[in-house]
């Protein structure tokens, strides 16, 4: 990964819950303005542990413990932050957006544009997305695609410590709202199982991560693979396999939704010809049609083959183990699509 | 309105058979979990919102339902679901994700759906209260006779769908009486620090319905304010609201280190345990036997028992078995 490669002897690892908590802090040290509300996010430092420490160095008042009341205080978020404050505003898990939704799109996503620009907005809402450990239908969702889908927000998707840092960073400076998905399976939380290619060097001062800034992960030639955050490993783990085959694989972490890199996959995608998407979101109407239109759109004759999604099909995520396991991407289901990939006759343009 | 003796006996097998089955919950849950806690691994995987201590709420409640009157529960449902009589086995079985549980393994513990006894509940805070208040209007709209009863938490009478269920429950006058079950814990926030209002039962005022507030999670008075809100409903008086101070003898969900409860709550709790309150009265009013409990406890736990072996037999569902029934 880009951040491991430039990790220095001194290496600081960190998960990105607590490079996320970090972020905060640093922020919160130089900028007053800035505070943070949410459920269990005070005493308990965020279900998560992505708000750790924080109250205990900051206070319960700008460490806000909020009732279970999403449409009060997502609203408020919009209106502490249009009354120049600057809010991260956690929701626990992303499948809870129902019940505060109005306040989100109708409201933080579209008031900049309402007023004309006079108006700014500065949220961070962050939440937890993603499955794997049978958490049922109702707190195993990534719902990428729904937000992506709406204008007046930026999407940020972190896949390890690094990202996570640099780009709450830059979340919390932006006067838009911005949706910062963090995946559960990455935070480093023991107890929800975690991927450790997301935990990596981290270092202490901080930094920014521009938006709109895909990162090539791994080199390759012969297929691109572009995802983010619990993708971008299955994609590297996939990689890995591809290459003991003699396949070269370049994998693309896209990092941000919102605004979306369409450059970096284009040209990677121009240069191997064929393209894999993985999304942990459901399939139709989502991230893997919306890349693969990006190449269609504007230049089809780049590709040998026909693109393939490795995505959840369209089924509400089930409980039991092994249906779970079934639905959910994973390496092995993009080694095979790179096999389809090749039984599929090579195209030619006319 | 007390309970006859046939109710007190029925309300005790329910609350043991509750608090056995999380016993046996727990233990099964933390199969395959140590010395790494990972939610993901063992027989049962996932979140785990454990109900012991409620039991009185489920019990006091639900011994005045038949299988025709709804229910809606929350995140914790076991309790409410022994009680309202959902089949045990299918249960047991859907907890652990199995092909024989009550939908094949699709839902999960936050997902008990048995229609043959109108019991459902969820995993989102607050999303109970609609359903119920809909299923009351379709009673009405029908008339049909029928009670529905929607059991929420007290962190979650915050939420705005608490609010504009009952405000619709009762501008229509709808067959409807919420049940709030206040453990004093939303997760790791105390009720202090998230109403300004000690009583819940209050807020009924500002809905045009009766609130009622029971204190000591005392099966009795459940089964007492409880049996008059839903008898006034089943004779079309409308709706109520009760609020329950009831204790929650477990974590949050299991893992929960606890760390935000503060020093001695917990003992205190247990000593105020129901169930050995339950068995104690009982022994006075009804003439149990230290015997007798033994043997009815011991057949209680076999039921349990036999749920567990059930569910622990069945088969796993296939994995493309999750494609099915997305659709009616
Ligand atoms: C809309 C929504 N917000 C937040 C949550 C996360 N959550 C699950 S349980 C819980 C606390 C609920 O407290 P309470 O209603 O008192 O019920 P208890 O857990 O004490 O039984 C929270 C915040 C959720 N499931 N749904």
């Amino acid at each position: 990964m880009t951040a491991q490669a430039a990790a220095p002897a001194n290496e600081r690892r960190l998960t990105i819950a607590r490079a996320m908590a970090e972020s905060i802090a640093q922020e919160m040290r130089t900028d007053p303005s800035v505070f943070v509300m949410g459920e269990d996010i005070g005493q308990l430092g965020g279900v998560f542990g992505n708000t750790r420490g924080l109250i205990e160095e900051f206070g319960s008042e700008r460490i806000r413990d909020t009732p279970i009341s999403e449409t009060a205080f997502m609203g408020a978020a919009v209106g502490a932050a249009s009354d120049g404050m600057r809010l991260v505003v956690e929701l626990m898990f992303v499948d809870f957006f129902g019940v505060c939704f109005d306040a989100i799109y109708n409201s933080m996503a579209k008031n900049v544009y309402f007023s004309g620009g006079n108006v700014k907005v500065p949220v961070v809402l962050m939440t937890s997305t993603g499955g794997g450990y049978s958490d049922g239908g109702q707190h195993s969702q990534c719902l990428y695609g729904t937000f992506a889908h709406l204008p007046g927000m930026k999407v940020v998707v972190p896949s390890n410590a690094y990202d996570a840092k640099g780009l709450m960073t830059s979340s919390i400076r932006d006067d838009s709202p911005v949706i910062y998905m963090f995946h559960k399976g990455l935070q480093g939380m023991g107890w929800l199982g975690t991927e450790p290619g997301a935990t990596v060097h981290v270092p202490e001062e901080a930094y920014a991560i521009p938006f709109g800034k895909a990162a090539v992960v791994r080199k390759g030639t012969d297929v691109t693979i572009v995802s983010v955050g619990m993708g971008v490993h299955q994609g590297l783990k996939a990689a890995e396999k591809l290459a003991a085959e003699g396949v070269q694989a370049e994998v693309i972490d896209l990092r941000t939704l919102v605004p979306l890199d369409r450059d970096t996959v284009f040209d990677s995608v121009a240069k191997t010809g064929r393209l894999i998407v993985i999304d942990e979101d459901y399939k139709s109407y989502g991230l893997s049609g919306e890349i693969i239109a990006t190449i269609a759109e504007r230049d089809i004759s780049v590709l040998k083959a026909s693109p393939q999604r490795v995505a959840y099909p369209d089924i509400p995520i089930p409980f039991a183990r092994s249906m779970e396991q079934y639905a959910l991407p994973n390496a092995d289901k993009i080694v095979s699509a790179f096999r389809n990939m090749k039984r599929t006759r090579t195209w030619r343009w006319l | 309105m007390t309970p006859t003796r046939d109710q007190k006996f029925w309300m005790y097998e329910k609350m043991v058979i509750s608090r056995y089955l999380e016993e046996s919950i727990e233990k099964i849950y933390l199969e395959g979990k140590k010395p790494i806690f990972n939610m993901a691994n063992g027989p049962i995987p996932g979140e785990m919102h454990l109900s012991n201590g409620q039991e009185p709420c489920a019990v006091g409640v639900c011994a005045h339902l038949k299988p025709s009157d709804v229910v809606t529960s929350t995140h914790r449902p076991h309790h409410v679901a022994v009680a309202k009589g959902v089949d045990l086995k299918k249960m047991v079985a859907e907890i652990f994700g199995k092909r024989t549980g009550l939908s094949g393994g699709r839902g999960g513990h936050m997902h008990i759906f048995d229609p043959s006894v109108n019991f459902a509940c969820s995993g989102i805070i607050g999303q109970g209260m609609g359903p119920a208040v809909g299923a009351a209007l379709s009673r009405k709209m029908q008339g049909k006779d029928g009670v529905a009863v929607a059991y929420i938490g007290e962190g979650a009478v915050n939420q705005g769908a608490f609010h504009e269920a009952l405000n619709l429950a009762a501008v229509w006058k709808l067959p409807f009486i919420t049940i709030i079950e206040d453990n004093a814990w939303g997760i790791s926030v105390a009720k202090a620090q998230s109403t300004a209002v000690p009583d819940n039962s209050v807020r009924a005022q500002a809905y045009g319905m009766p609130g009622y507030q029971v204190r000591n999670n005392d099966t009795y008075e459940i089964f007492r304010v409880a049996g008059e809100a839903i008898e006034r409903a089943r004779n079309g008086g409308g709706p109520s609201l009760i609020e329950i101070e009831t204790s929650r003898l477990a974590g949050h969900f299991m893992g929960d280190a606890e760390g935000y409860r503060p020093k001695g709550e917990l003992q205190a709790l247990r000593a105020r345990d129901p169930i050995p309150a339950m068995r104690a009265r009982l022994m006075a009013e009804e003439g149990l036997s230290e015997a007798d409990d033994a043997m009815l406890v011991a057949s209680y736990r076999a039921i349990v028992d036999e749920a567990v072996a059930f569910a622990r037999n069945s088969e796993d569902p296939a994995g493309e078995e999750a494609l099915q029934h997305v659709f009616a």
